[in-house]
């Protein structure tokens, strides 16, 4: 994939005019597309199909405000779409654990507490879908902001 | 006795984890190389163990945090920990911020900077061009929309290049990753009493 065409480029708008110094960082931003695909369309999905981490990227990026991400991950979100709306709680699709889960470690993972872990236990997460769960929320949280520095770098309003 | 750590320190505690890590004894082909274990490396840490739950994650993020803190060129090692220290603050990351902090005082050969930083937070005063790199980091970890205009213009200001703006940007949005998985799925703790 050209360096343009990945997506914390692509979202922000970044050319090789605007911001010259991607090239010196070009093999970051090849890892970060990587960690895209790692985290959004993992072989091995656990409990979590590639279109409900499609929404619930989607929503993580409606929360902090920027719809271009959004737009991008809500190609992939399928049935799940309704998940991507931040105003959906998951009571009526079961997932309301997940998404309390989700909101708060995206927007205050300074409160998230050791009760939050044993609430995912308790509603039969796995271990392994906890990490899997935090890997995604994790990794759109740096997205999230790579591409809005990106954007003041390049002297874009919101 | 274990107390669990509320308290910013350069001191670095250890961590324990929320989940049960993966039993290196049960790790797959690819966990294990991931884990990077060879057969005169056999010490993985129960932090990297957890997050060997997804190792696909594991397998690019550990090359992706190298290159961002450590790659040639750009902007100090020293400043890319400020950067680190940032977001750690923010979200009380006691783990992250121990590591970090330490590493910058070392890196500086004083702990000054640090010092101020776990004493006043975002109330510390700092030299001008430390003061601009962790404004932008704290910010931009609040919420990216806190960081704006006038912040990325004060980091020109300090005289910061453009190649170093943008590894500022990566090291601190790099943490909002970090603290989401050290501070959420484990704990930082410490044997026996103060």
């Amino acid at each position: 994939m050209n360096l343009f065409e990945t997506t914390a480029l692509r979202a922000a708008s970044a050319t090789s005019d605007s911001i010259p110094a991607v090239w010196a960082r070009e093999n970051i931003f090849a890892m970060t597309q990587d960690a895209e695909q790692a985290v959004l369309r993992p072989r091995d999905f656990g409990a979590f199909p590639h279109s409900f981490r499609a929404a619930l990227a989607a929503r993580i990026a409606r929360l902090a405000g920027d719809g271009v991400l959004a737009e991008h991950y809500l190609e992939g979100a399928g049935d799940h779409e309704k998940i991507a709306d931040p105003a959906v709680t998951g009571e009526a699709q079961g997932k309301r654990h997940v998404l309390t889960f989700v909101d708060k470690v995206a927007q205050d993972p300074r409160h998230v507490a050791a009760e939050d872990i044993e609430k995912l236990k308790a509603a039969g997460v796995s271990d392994a879908d906890i990490v899997r769960l935090c890997e995604l929320v994790a990794f759109l949280a740096y997205q999230i902001r790579v591409v809005s520095g990106l954007r003041l770098m390049q002297g874009q309003a919101r | 006795m274990t107390r669990v750590l509320h308290k910013f320190t350069r001191s670095v505690p250890q961590w324990r984890p929320r989940v049960t890590p993966v039993r290196l004894e049960d790790a797959t082909q690819e966990q294990l190389a991931a884990l990077q274990v060879t057969p005169s490396n056999t010490k993985v840490s129960d932090y990297v163990l957890t997050l060997a739950h997804d190792v696909e994650s594991l397998a690019v993020r550990s090359p992706l945090f190298n290159a961002i803190m450590y790659d040639e060129g750009g902007m100090s090692r020293a400043e890319r920990e400020l950067g680190a220290l940032g977001p750690s603050i923010v979200n009380r990351c006691i783990y992250c911020a121990a590591v970090h902090a330490d590493r910058h005082a070392k890196l500086e050969g004083d702990t000054s900077v640090t010092d101020a930083l776990f004493a006043r937070g975002e109330k510390a005063t700092l030299s001008p061009r430390d003061q601009a790199i962790f404004n932008f980091a704290f910010k931009s970890a609040k919420a990216p929309s806190e960081a704006t205009a006038e912040d990325m213009q004060a980091l020109r200001a300090a005289g910061l290049s453009e190649e170093e703006i943008l590894d500022l940007i990566l090291s601190s949005a790099l943490f909002g990753w970090a603290n989401r998985l050290m501070h959420v799925l484990g704990d930082p703790v410490r044997e026996g009493v103060e």
